[in-house]
C-alpha cells in the first residue's frame, strides 16, 4: 500500500443545472421535449436527462431555420460584428467554464482535470480565435486570384462524436459561423448536455435566432441532416465507416464535406529519445481520454534496442495512474463513455491476445458501476494483428519495434489511416526527416496531443479530409473560387 | 512524285514506355471534320492497373525532389512543347475543328499555362503554408504535401489546353498521375507523353492512357492506391455518371475534384480563365509538425 | 528521531566504484564525459509539463494532514546569514524543539542547517533530541577555496558534531566540463565526512539547463553523496519542482541501476504548504514511497515551517489560523 494516499477530492456538481428533459434548439428557443430518449453517466449509470430523438421534420424547422437565419441576418452581417458575437461566445464560455467542465465530465465519463484544462479552456480559445477572423477573411489566401472576400457556403450541417462532446462543438461552431455561416449541429447521442447547455449560451450572448440550431438524437438524425437537400456543407467527426457513408451520399451534389475520421497513429521511439518524457508522451498519447481520441497513440513503435527499458518504465508509470471517480480532482482515467464502447475495446484486446499479445495491466480497482477499462499494454504485437490494424479506441497500447528509421516509417505508415503520429529522438535532423516521411496530418516530435485553434487538424487517406482549426480551416467554410470557372473540390 | 509520310503510332504512355493496350485493342480516332486520324490504342482497366503501378513507383521521388526541381522540369517541358509547336498546332486543329489561327493561340496557352505552373511549385508551401502561433512552447509548422498518385479523367474537348491544365497543377504540387484521355480527342495526348519523355519527366510520374472514359473511369475511380481524382472529363463523356464515380472514391476516401456543373450537369471549365489555386489545392495534404522549444 | 544511513567511504573506495559503474579501467575524465552525455536528454518542456501536471493534485483532509506532519519532519530548518549569531542559533533550535507551542503533537523538523561555526552551538541547544545538526562547509554558498581550505571546513564542522554536511560542488569546474575534479572533490569531501552524511548541493540555477542537472545528480551520486541538493538558497533560481523531478528521476534510477539509495533535498524558494505537498506528490509518484521519509527526503527551508503549522492548526481547530499564533523563531 502506498504511504501517501490521496483522500477522495469530489468536484462539486451543484454548480450545473440539469433539466429533467430537453427540446430541441430551433431558431432561438428550445421546442416541447417529445420522443425522448435517456442520457446516463458512464461513469455510475445513473440518468442525467432525457432528451428529444430529432425526426426528419424537425431537422427540417432547423434546416429552414438555419437558411432564414443566414439569408436574413448571418450572411448579411458584417464580420466585424460576426465577430463581436463569437468574442461574447468565448467569454461566456470562460465565464462559465466550471459549470461546463462538470456537466461535460458527468455526461462523457471523462476526468473532471481534463474538462477543467483542457476541453473548455480550448473550446472557448476556438471561439476567440475564430471571432478575429470573422472581418479579416479577405486577407486569409483562401481567394482563388485577387483581392475577393470568401463567400459562405451558407448552411452548414455538422455532426459530432462523443469523445469531446464541447470541443467538437466548438471546432465546428467557431469557423462555420467566423465565415458567414448559419448551423445545424447534432451532438452524439450520448453526450447532448453540454451542446444543449452552449444554446443556452447562444441565447446569453443574444445571437440571432437561427444562425445556431442544435437537434439531438441518434444516427438517424445525422442522416436526416447530412442529407437534407438544403444543406449546403457536412462538417463531419467520427468513424471512418460512416465518413465513408456520407461521402457516398453526397456523391453528385455540389454538397461540400469535410470528414475528420479514425486513426491508428504510430508513437516512434528511437533509442536517443528523452526517455522521461517519451514516457509521458506515450502515456499522454494512449490514456488522455481513455484513450477515446482518434489521434491516440495506439501503436508504440518502439527501437528494438530500447525496448525492454521503454516498457519496463511505462509500466512503473502506468502503474501510478489513478482510474476513477471521474469527478474526483485526481483521476488520470475516467469511464469509458458507453457500454457499446466497452464492449468493442474489450473483445478488440481478447482478440489481440488470441492472436499472441501478452496483456498487461496496473493493479486498480474497478468501479463496480458503470464502464470501466484498465489501462491495458499489449505487448509483442505484430502489424498483422488486428489491435495492430483497427482503431480500439480505448486505454489500450500495442507496442511493437523496429531497428531502423526506414523501417519505423514503413511500419508507421502500413495503416489505411493517417491522422497523426509521433517521433522522439534528440537528433533534429532525424525529426525532420521523420516529419517529412510520416503519412500524417499532424505530427508531433518530442511531444504528443497538442492542439491549439491556430495548428491545422485533420488527417491523410482514410482519416479524411479538410482540416479544422488555424487558417487552414477556413477554407472548409467558404467558397475559394467561382465555381463557373474551375471546377469545384468536394 | 511526294514522298510517302511515315506515320506515327499512337500508343499509351506507362511508367515512362509506349505499350500497346495489353487488351491488344486500338479504336479510330477521327478528326472534328470525321476524316480517319489514326487508331489509337484502346486502354483497358488492367492498363489503368499498370499505370498506377507506375504512378506509385515514381511518387517517391517526384514528391521527394526538390520544388526547384520540379519547377525547371515544368519549365523544360514547356521548352519541347514549344518545338513542337507546329505539330500541335496541326494535331489540335484537326482534333477539335479549329481553324490553325485558333489552334495556334490554344497551343500557345497550353505552352504558356505549364510555364505558369512551373513558377508554381516553389511557391506552393509559401502560399499554402503557415507557421503557428500556438499557444505553448512549440515551434509548429503546416506545409502542403502531395496528396500522392492522383487519376485524372482528362476533358473531352480540349485535347491539348484542357490537358495540360489539369495534368501540370497535379505534378506541379508533387503528385503523380493517371491520365485517361479524351476519349474522342486523344492525339494531342499521346504526342504531348513524347513531349514528357523527352523533358526529363522521370518514368511514372505522368502516365497518359487512351481509351473509352466509361469503360476505365470506375476503375480509376475505386482503385485503392489511388488518393485522388480529378473528374473534369467526366463533362461530355458518353456513358459517364460522375455521381457513381464519386460514390466509388468514398471506397478509400479519395480526394475528389468535382466537374465545374451547369444547372446540374458538368460543363467544361473555360480553359483560357484564370486557373487560380483551385487545382493545386485539391491535390495537397496539410501536413502540421509541432516540436517543442526548449533548452 | 531521524535515522540516515550513512556509510564511511575513502575517495580510492569510491573511484574504484566508480571505474566499476561505468566498466572502465581508469577514471578519466573522458570516461566520465562519455558516461554522462550518452544519459537519456531531457525535454525542458515536456518536464516541466509533467511537473505542472503534478503540481495540479488535489490533497484534501486525512491526506493533507499526513502530508503537513511528514512535510514538517522533512525539514532542514535552516539560518545561513552573515549576521547569525549565537542567539539566533539557539532561537531557532527552540523553534525546532518545540515548533508549535500550541499542540505538542506538531512534530519536529528532522534537522537544524547552519554554518560550520554555528554547529557547537546548535547541537549543545538540540541536546539529545533526535533532531540533527546540518552543517554548510566547502566554501559555501560559492565553493570558491582551495581543497585544502575546503576538507579543512568539513572536518571542522564534522569535529564540531555535524551529523549532517551540505557541501557544493564547483559549478566552474563542473560546466567547463571537469567533470573528474567534480568528482574528485565530492569523493575527498565524503571521506572527510567520516561518519557524517553527505549532502552535495549542484547549485542547479547555475548549471541552468535540465541536461546539466541529471549529469551532476549523477556525477554527485557515482562521487558518494548520501544526498543530492538543488541549491544554496543564494542563488535564484534555487529548488524548482522540475528541477527536483529531473533529480527525483535521477535517484530512482540510480537505485535501479546500483542497489544504492540516494536522497533528494529541495532547498530555497519553498515556502507555502501547497508547494510542499507539490513536493511530495512529486516524490511520490515519481520516486516511490521509498523516498517520503525525512531518511530520503528534505525541505531547505525556513518560513515554510510557520505555514505548515497554520496550516495545520486549521485542520486541527477548523478555523483558519493566523500569523499571531505562530512563534517566529
Amino acid at each position: 500500500m502506498p504511504k501517501f494516499e490521496y483522500a477522495p477530492a469530489p468536484e462539486s456538481r451543484a454548480i450545473v443545472r440539469i433539466e429533467k428533459s430537453y427540446g430541441l434548439f430551433i431558431d432561438g428557443a428550445f421546442t416541447r421535449p417529445k420522443a425522448t430518449f435517456p442520457t446516463i453517466n458512464p461513469a455510475d449509470e445513473t440518468v442525467l436527462a432525457e432528451v428529444s430523438q430529432a425526426g426528419p421534420k424537425d431537422v427540417d424547422k432547423a434546416v429552414a431555420a438555419a437558411r432564414r437565419a443566414y439569408e436574413g441576418v448571418w450572411g448579411r452581417m458584417s464580420g466585424a460584428e460576426r465577430g463581436k458575437y463569437l468574442f461574447r461566445i468565448a467569454r461566456i464560455l470562460q465565464e462559465r467554464a466550471r459549470e461546463f467542465a462538470v456537466l461535460e465530465t458527468l455526461d462523457n465519463g471523462k476526468p473532471i482535470k481534463e474538462t477543467r484544462d483542457v476541453d473548455v479552456p480550448i473550446a472557448a480559445a476556438h471561439f476567440f480565435y475564430h471571432a478575429g477572423w470573422a472581418d479579416k477573411l479577405e486577407y486569409a489566401g483562401l481567394s482563388a486570384s485577387g483581392a475577393d472576400v470568401p463567400r459562405p457556403h451558407g448552411v452548414v450541417g455538422q455532426v459530432i462524436p462523443w469523445n469531446f462532446p464541447l470541443l467538437m462543438l466548438a471546432w465546428k461552431i467557431a469557423p462555420a459561423l467566423a465565415t458567414g455561416n448559419t448551423v445545424v449541429l447534432k451532438p452524439a447521442e450520448t453526450t447532448p448536455l453540454t451542446a444543449l447547455l452552449f444554446a443556452e449560451v447562444c441565447q446569453q450572448a443574444d445571437l440571432p435566432a437561427g444562425v445556431v440550431n442544435i437537434v439531438t438524437g441518434d444516427g438517424r438524425t445525422g442522416q436526416a441532416l447530412v442529407e437534407h437537400p438544403d444543406v449546403d456543407k457536412i462538417a463531419f467527426t467520427g468513424s471512418t465507416e460512416v465518413g465513408k457513408a456520407i461521402a457516398r451520399s453526397i456523391a453528385g451534389t455540389s454538397k461540400k464535406a469535410t470528414l475528420e475520421l479514425g486513426g491508428k497513429a504510430a508513437n516512434i521511439v528511437f533509442d536517443d529519445a528523452p526517455i522521461d518524457q517519451a514516457v509521458e508522451g506515450i502515456i499522454g498519447g494512449i490514456f488522455f481520454n481513455q484513450g477515446q481520441v482518434c489521434c491516440a497513440g495506439s501503436r508504440l513503435l518502439v527501437q528494438e534496442n530500447v525496448h525492454d527499458q521503454v516498457v519496463a518504465k511505462l509500466k512503473r508509470r502506468l502503474a501510478t495512474l489513478r482510474v476513477g471517480d471521474p469527478m474526483d480532482k485526481n483521476s488520470d482515467l475516467g469511464a469509458i463513455n458507453s457500454k457499446a464502447q466497452l464492449d468493442r475495446i474489450t473483445s478488440l484486446v481478447e482478440a489481440g491476445v488470441a492472436e499472441g499479445a501478452e496483456r498487461w495491466s496496473p493493479e486498480c480497482a474497478l468501479p463496480a458501476k458503470g464502464y470501466w477499462f484498465p489501462p491495458t499494454v499489449l505487448t509483442g504485437v505484430s502489424q498483422t494483428h488486428r489491435v495492430a490494424t483497427e482503431e480500439i479506441f480505448g486505454p489500450v497500447l500495442s507496442v511493437l519495434t523496429f531497428r531502423t528509421p526506414q523501417e519505423a516509417v514503413a511500419k508507421a505508415n502500413n495503416t489505411a489511416y493517417g491522422l497523426s503520429a509521433g517521433v522522439w529522438t534528440e537528433k533534429g535532423s532525424r525529426i525532420l526527416w521523420m516529419a517529412d516521411q510520416l503519412r500524417a496530418g499532424v505530427v508531433w516530435a518530442n511531444t504528443f496531443n497538442r492542439f491549439d485553434p491556430t495548428s491545422p487538424f485533420g488527417g491523410y487517406k482514410e482519416s479524411g479530409y479538410g482540416r479544422e482549426g488555424g487558417r487552414h480551416g477556413l477554407e472548409a467554410y467558404v467558397t475559394t473560387a467561382p465555381a463557373t470557372l474551375t471546377g469545384a473540390v468536394r | 512524285m511526294t514522298r510517302l509520310d511515315v506515320r506515327k503510332t499512337y500508343k499509351l504512355y506507362i511508367g515512362g514506355a509506349f505499350p500497346r493496350s495489353e487488351s491488344g485493342r486500338t479504336y479510330e480516332v477521327v478528326s472534328a471534320k470525321g476524316e480517319f486520324l489514326a487508331n489509337a490504342a484502346m486502354g483497358s482497366r488492367k492498363d489503368v492497373r499498370d499505370a498506377v503501378v507506375a504512378a506509385r513507383g515514381a511518387l517517391a521521388k517526384w514528391s521527394g525532389a526538390t520544388a526547384y526541381n520540379r519547377g525547371q522540369v515544368l519549365y523544360r517541358v514547356a521548352e519541347v512543347l514549344e518545338g513542337r509547336r507546329a505539330q500541335f498546332i496541326e494535331e489540335v486543329a484537326a482534333s477539335e475543328g479549329l481553324t490553325p489561327r485558333a489552334a495556334g493561340a490554344s497551343v500557345d496557352a497550353a505552352i504558356d499555362r505549364v510555364v505558369w505552373y512551373a513558377g508554381w511549385t516553389d511557391k506552393i508551401a509559401q502560399v499554402l503554408g503557415n507557421l503557428n502561433p500556438v499557444a505553448g512552447p512549440f515551434f509548429n509548422v503546416s506545409a502542403p504535401e502531395p496528396t500522392g498518385v492522383v487519376g485524372v479523367l482528362a476533358p473531352q474537348t480540349s485535347s491539348l489546353l484542357g490537358l495540360v491544365s489539369v495534368v501540370a497543377p497535379v505534378i506541379a504540387a508533387g503528385n503523380t498521375a493517371v491520365v485517361v484521355t479524351s476519349a474522342s480527342r486523344p492525339l494531342p495526348a499521346v504526342t504531348f507523353s513524347e513531349v514528357l519523355a523527352t523533358s526529363d519527366v522521370p518514368g511514372g510520374v505522368v502516365n497518359i492512357v487512351t481509351a473509352q472514359t466509361a469503360e476505365v473511369a470506375t476503375w480509376l475511380a475505386a482503385h485503392r492506391d489511388v488518393n485522388a481524382v480529378d473528374l473534369t472529363g467526366v463533362a461530355g463523356a458518353d456513358g459517364v455518371d460522375w455521381a457513381a464515380l464519386e460514390r466509388e472514391a468514398a471506397g478509400n476516401l479519395k480526394r475528389v475534384l468535382r466537374p465545374v456543373l451547369s444547372d446540374g450537369v458538368p460543363v467544361e471549365p473555360d480553359w483560357t480563365a484564370d486557373p487560380g489555386l483551385t487545382r493545386i489545392r485539391a491535390f495537397v495534404e496539410t501536413k502540421t509538425v509541432w516540436h517543442p522549444k526548449g533548452l | 528521531m531521524v535515522t540516515v544511513s550513512t556509510t564511511t567511504r575513502t575517495a580510492q573506495d569510491l573511484t574504484a566504484q566508480a571505474r566499476d559503474v561505468l566498466g572502465v579501467s581508469r577514471l578519466t575524465n573522458h570516461a566520465l564525459t562519455s558516461w554522462l552525455h550518452g544519459l537519456p536528454g531531457v525535454d525542458q518542456v515536456g518536464c516541466e509539463a509533467r511537473a505542472a501536471a503534478l503540481g495540479t493534485r488535489s490533497v484534501k483532509t486525512t491526506s493533507k494532514a499526513w502530508a503537513i506532519d511528514t512535510a514538517i519532519g522533512m525539514i532542514d530548518l535552516t539560518t545561513l546569514e552573515g549576521s547569525d549569531t549565537v542567539g539566533k542559533v539557539r532561537s531557532l533550535c527552540a523553534k525546532a524543539l518545540v515548533p508549535d507551542a500550541l499542540d505538542p503533537r506538531t512534530p519536529r523538523p528532522a534537522a537544524i542547517c547552519v554554518y560550520g561555526d554555528m554547529v557547537a552551538t546548535a547541537k549543545a541547544a538540540l541536546g539529545d533530541s533526535g533532531i540533527h545538526v546540518a552543517a554548510v562547509a566547502t566554501a559555501f554558498p560559492s565553493g570558491r577555496a582551495s581543497m585544502a581550505v575546503k576538507l579543512a571546513d568539513t572536518r571542522d564542522a564534522v569535529e564540531a558534531g555535524a551529523d549532517e554536511i551540505d557541501m557544493v560542488i564547483d559549478r566552474g569546474a563542473f560546466l567547463s566540463g571537469d567533470y573528474l575534479t567534480v568528482f574528485n572533490q565530492i569523493a575527498e569531501v565524503k571521506q572527510a565526512c567520516g561518519a557524517a552524511h553527505l549532502k552535495v548541493i549542484m547549485e542547479t540555477g547555475e548549471l541552468v539547463t535540465y541536461d546539466n542537472v541529471r549529469r551532476a545528480s549523477y556525477l554527485s551520486m557515482l562521487a558518494g553523496g548520501d544526498f543530492i541538493k538543488t541549491s544554496t538558497g543564494k542563488v535564484q533560481p534555487a529548488a524548482t519542482l522540475p528541477v527536483t523531478l529531473i533529480m527525483l528521476e535521477a535517484v530512482r534510477d540510480w537505485r535501479e541501476l546500483t542497489g544504492v539509495q540516494v536522497g533528494v533535498k529541495p532547498a530555497g524558494g519553498i515556502k507555502t504548504t501547497k508547494d510542499a505537498i507539490k513536493y511530495l506528490v512529486m516524490v511520490s509518484e515519481v520516486a516511490g514511497d521509498d523516498w517520503l521519509s525525512p531518511e530520503w527526503f528534505r525541505f531547505g527551508a525556513s518560513s515554510l515551517l510557520n505555514d505548515l503549522i497554520l496550516q495545520r492548526q486549521k485542520l486541527t481547530t477548523g478555523a483558519y489560523s493566523g500569523a499571531d499564533y505562530v512563534t517566529i523563531d
